[in-house]
């Protein structure tokens, strides 16, 4: 693999630090409205500890490049350029949301930007980014797919057979997980009999690619942009960011942050976040940055409070919503 | 011009042949279509004809044999997938029922799913309970999703290049003892609608609602019951999603009477539905309870002898007929 | 729990009853047994008791309505208690008992015959009391036809398109030309002409309620049902012999009567004949274990009341002289209990007290078979010994349905009762 890129530039490294202080906050906020019974439903799997790989591995795409992802998509969504207006208004399930109200938090896409959408069903979307990598292999294009997913879906028949069909057919896909450790309650290791999961490329004649630091957006988006251009000339590649989940699975999982070793393991991770790590480099490297770091939190403020007042004046969807869509 | 007597399967074989030579952004994808012909014979010729892109062998793997034809179909090819026999799409059910049926409610209108998935259905020879199933009801069950099963060799050519020129989702089974069986089909092209079902044979005393293999029962049971001066109307739906049952409510105000027959299992079944549908829209026009011909609640076994015993034919039919009628 | 009170069963032929009043009222008190509404039954007024004692919770139904036979018209409990919603008891009858308003029912009253003898199997809940396709129901209402009229070839009598399609009013003997059903015909007197002007030389008479249903319930009988009919003479001698003795010892209040004895009798007999002790429903017989005797008792207004002899085989005759005494007191003054004029299985007709020489009895549907004895006679007969002497004899008729039964089946039940009434002392056993 390629190993000679140019190191991000300050201009660059400061959208990352915006785009990852917005996913936070904004995830911040969900947790609280769900609390407060203003997001509602049983869903909202939130992003929060897991923004590098988010943010890298999307700034990694070109416009006409895909993603695709799992049900913790908000993310994803704001990374790719998602309004946060329109995701937070798909989270209360206004007729202004990504999906008109129809989707919810786990199904966020937008067409326009080539973001796929978040899937509910584990590994349910591995096939689509296949099919949708067989589309740009069949129309010759030089697009590839990002297909993010967690742990959790490695074990799951889909993951097999999509790997294997992407093998077979040389198709264009970057495979990444997110690897938080744990897939729902289940960790790696009791769930995985390789647990260095990367691996599993081996078994499908497919390179492996890096297991890298999740926590490091740096290190994140030089890794998936070598993938990315291995999948664009050559075909599909696995590869691994090592991460962590802040929150519960969901914002139903109540015993999460009760488990045994959980805090310690928390604090540890903590001290490797995502926002520190990024703006300690900047720090380092940029001199007296704070100022303009502390602008660009009021700045991601400002966006997650204009996304919750556009979402909760919106309206809800109709009975013309309700009926609309299930056929073309 | 006229039309020729042809057999289910090379009407079908033709109409994909067809679709593929017009559209270029038809393909075919599943296990053994390419080299070794198609299972049933389907794409005979194809991979010669269009080449390894468009005539793609898969590993056996029915659930990404979906999954990526949904993807391939959102992002703007017209997939036409081939799942061996209706029995592998198990494996395929969260592809279909989850992403298929779904994403284009799901995402509000943003991603269409151009794509059919053939299956073969069936029973018969002995083929055992994994592999003798036609659970075209269970499919048919989600909104999202239509589902067509042709009753003859004029209205598969005709369904099928509808359904690949549709824009939804489509689940197309064709019955494996069908395949064989010749019908006159026009030499000109010619769509059928979907969701249009269609009168086989008309008939003044009883109705008899059915589809796919199911029809050529009814035709033959009103062939002899016609004998006995009992005048059966036959409807074969076609599709099971949409349904089109006003030309069934239409026979039955007139006849008062229905048989649905089905090939598949009773519970929760076609027979189900058509009698619910029935009754909520002809209940002053019933003279007797609705009756339905449908396999044994059994799986299917082995042995010749019971599994026939197990199975719907036309004499069914026709003592189903005699007892509505009496 | 409250208890439910349900419509009491009102006698073979009857599915609803006419509520008089209420003998209590919402919040009383009630003790078990205690008469809780009086129900106008067409041929008596029968007493609704309370099965079991407490508070009345609820009263369903206002006087003067239409309500059916087992249907919930009340509940009894504890003070203050609510009735659980509707269908939370297992098998719990639905609370609807009302099926027609007071006002329309005169009109109702007028209309004809009960529904066809299969259909009463169904219980009355059948809409309109008939069974009969929705198809069916439709065309009889587009034509004008009462379906209680036509008869049903469908499954279990069902009534098809076909039968209301090929319906004819079959014509009343006197005038073919009216259109009217026969049997509405016969009541409403519509074919034998107009009414005539009411003068000195007439009275005009409603006619009541029971008659009607008596009328309409013969009718179609004798249409319906293919009777035939047995006789033989019986030599009583020894039987009123038997019944001086017994009564010798006898306060006039526990006197045994002939009718007694020839209830006794017919039971006994029954049990060797369980084909005779069968009710009628088209596709199905339902044979019944228990003999219950019913007998016809004339009552004050000039109709029947037909009280039943419950396991009339089985009692001591002594318990079924005292019981048959007060069901028969009740009916003649018109205050029958519900239970008294259920169950009939079996029927005997006995017109010995009015010195009759032979009759025959019309069938009590959708029983099998009625008895009709007429009065015993001193007729000249020949002694075994060859010569001329005196006896004692009772012309015994035996009315059989022929759908259930045939002539040979008849003569033995009659020989066997002979034979019975002849050595009654095993009606002692």
């Amino acid at each position: 693999m390629a190993t000679n890129t140019i190191a991000p530039d300050k201009e660059k490294l400061l959208d990352w630090y915006h785009q990852i202080v917005l996913i936070r906050q904004f995830e911040n906020a969900c947790d609280d409205l769900y609390k407060q019974k203003r997001i509602t439903g049983v869903y909202l799997h939130l992003y929060s500890g897991l923004e590098a790989t988010g943010v890298g591995s999307v700034a990694a795409l070109g416009k006409n490049d895909n993603v695709i992802t799992a049900y913790r998509d908000h993310g994803i969504a704001i990374a790719r350029g998602v309004d946060p207006k329109l995701v937070m208004a798909e989270m209360m399930g206004k007729r202004t949301g990504t999906s008109g109200g129809k989707g919810g938090s786990m199904h966020i896409a937008e067409r326009d930007l080539n973001f796929w959408g978040g899937y509910a069903i584990v590994a349910g979307h591995l096939p689509l980014a296949a099919g949708i990598a067989l589309k740009e292999k069949y129309v010759g294009s030089e697009n590839v797919v990002l297909c993010l997913m967690g742990d959790g879906s490695t074990n799951n028949g889909y993951f097999h057979e999509s790997l294997n069909l992407s093998a077979v057919w040389d198709l264009p896909v970057v495979w990444l997980i997110e690897n938080n450790l744990v897939g729902m309650g289940t960790r790696v290791e009791t769930s995985s009999g390789q647990p260095d999961l990367v691996k599993r490329a081996i078994a499908y004649g497919m390179e492996e690619g890096p297991r890298v630091d999740g926590q490091d957006v740096i290190a994140v988006h030089q890794a998936v942009s070598e993938a990315v251009e291995y999948a664009r000339k050559h075909g599909p590649i696995l590869m691994e960011t090592l991460t962590y989940r802040y929150k519960g699975h969901g914002v139903s999982d109540k015993q999460y942050d009760v488990r045994e070793g959980f805090k310690e393991e928390l604090d540890e991770w903590h001290h490797k976040d995502p926002i520190t790590i990024l703006a300690n480099y900047l720090k380092a490297n940029f001199g007296d940055i704070q100022p303009e770091l502390d602008q660009i939190q009021q700045e991601a403020d400002k966006t997650v409070a204009e996304a919750i007042a556009f979402a909760e004046s919106s309206p809800n969807p109709t009975y013309e919503d309700l009926i609309s869509n299930v056929y073309v | 011009m006229a039309d020729k007597n042809v057999s289910m399967r090379e009407a079908l074989r033709s109409a994909l042949m067809e679709e593929m030579e017009r559209d270029e952004s038809v393909f075919v994808m599943g296990e053994e279509v390419g080299a070794w012909q198609g299972t049933h014979r389907i794409t005979a010729g194809f991979l010669e004809k269009f080449g390894e892109k468009r005539v793609r062998d898969t590993p056996i793997s029915e659930m990404v044999i979906a999954g990526a034809a949904v993807g391939a179909a959102m992002a703007g090819l017209r997939p036409v997938a081939e799942i061996m026999t209706i029995n592998f799409a198990f494996l395929s059910f969260d592809a279909i029922v989850n992403a298929a049926a779904k994403v284009h409610y799901m995402f509000n209108g943003q991603f269409k799913v151009p794509l059919v998935i053939r299956a073969a259905s069936g029973w018969g020879n002995q083929a055992t309970a994994t592999h003798s199933h036609t659970p075209e009801p269970v499919f048919a069950h989600f909104p999202g999703l239509y589902v067509g099963c042709p009753s003859n060799a004029h209205d598969a050519k005709g369904m099928l290049k509808a359904a690949i020129r549709d824009d939804n989702p489509v689940l197309f089974t064709e019955s494996i003892a069908l395949y064989p069986k010749a019908s006159p089909v026009p030499d000109e092209e010619y769509l059928i609608p979907i969701g249009k079902s269609d009168v086989k044979r008309e008939g003044k005393d009883v109705t008899l609602v059915s589809y796919a293999r199911g029809v050529e029962w009814s035709l033959d049971a009103a062939k002899q019951l016609a004998s006995e001066g009992i005048e059966a109307e036959v409807v074969d739906l076609r599709w099971l999603r949409p349904l089109d049952l006003e030309p069934v409510f239409e026979s039955f105000k007139r006849t008062n009477h229905c048989v649905v027959v089905e090939e598949s299992l009773p519970h929760f079944s076609f027979g189900s539905e058509i009698a619910a549908q029935l009754q909520e829209a002809a209940f002053d026009y019933m003279d007797a309870p609705i009756k339905r011909v449908s396999a044994m609640d059994v799986p299917l076994p082995y042995a010749h002898d019971i599994e026939l015993m197990a199975l719907p034919n036309a004499q069914k039919v026709v003592n189903a007929v005699k007892e509505v009628l009496k | 729990m409250a208890q439910e009170i349900k419509m009491p069963n009102l006698g073979s032929d009857m599915s609803e009853g006419t509520l008089i009043s209420w003998s209590k009222k919402v919040g009383d008190q009630i003790n078990e047994g205690d008469v809780l509404a009086e129900i106008d039954a067409d041929k008596a007024t029968v007493e609704v008791p309370s099965p079991v004692s407490g508070t009345i919770i609820d009263l369903i139904g206002e006087e003067g309505a239409t309500l059916k036979v087992g249907a919930v018209i009340g509940h009894v409990g504890d003070a203050g208690e609510k009735v659980s919603g509707n269908g939370n008891g297992n098998g719990a009858s639905a609370p609807a008992p009302v099926v027609q308003a007071p006002a329309q029912q005169q009109t109702q009253a007028a209309a004809p015959a009960p529904a066809p003898v299969p259909v009463e199997a169904d219980g009355g809940n059948l809409p309109g009391g008939v069974k009969a396709s929705p198809v069916a129901r439709n065309l009889a209402a587009e034509k004008g036809i009462d379906l209680k009229l036509v008869q049903g070839t469908g499954p279990g009598g069902r009534i098809k398109k076909a039968d209301v399609e090929g319906y004819t009013p079959a014509a009343a003997p006197s005038a073919p030309a009216e259109t009217a059903a026969p049997a509405a015909a016969a009541i409403t007197g519509k074919s034998y002409g107009d009414l005539p002007a009411p003068n000195p030389d007439i009275e005009i008479i409603d006619v009541v309620k029971m008659r009607s249903r008596i009328a309409t319930r013969m009718i179609q009988s004798k249409q319906l049902i293919p009777h035939f009919y047995v006789t033989t003479e019986i030599d009583v001698e020894a039987l009123l012999n038997l019944r001086k003795q017994i009564n010798a010892g006898l306060d006039d209040a526990h006197k045994i009567t002939v009718n007694d004895l020839v209830v006794k009798a017919a039971a006994l007999t029954l049990r060797d004949f369980p084909n005779l002790n069968t009710h009628y429903y088209g596709d199905k017989l339902v044979r019944y274990k228990r003999i219950n005797i019913g007998m016809a008792v004339p009552v004050n207004n000039g109709g029947l009341m037909n009280v039943v002899a419950k396991d009339a085989d089985k009692v001591s005759i002594g318990t079924l002289a005292q019981t048959n005494k007060e069901m028969i007191a009740r009916a003649r003054e018109g205050k029958v209990k519900p239970d008294d004029i259920s169950g009939s299985t079996f029927t005997v007709s006995n017109l010995g007290p009015y010195n009759v020489e032979h009759f025959m009895a019309i069938i009590n549907p959708p029983e099998a078979g009625i008895l009709a004895i007429a009065t015993a006679q001193k007729v000249p007969v020949v002694k075994a010994d060859g010569t001329l002497g005196v006896g004692n004899r009772m012309k015994v008729t035996i009315s059989v349905d022929h759908r259930v039964s045939d002539g040979a089946e008849g003569a033995e039940y009659l020989q066997k009762l002979k034979a019975l009434i002849e050595n009654p002392m095993q009606l002692l056993l």
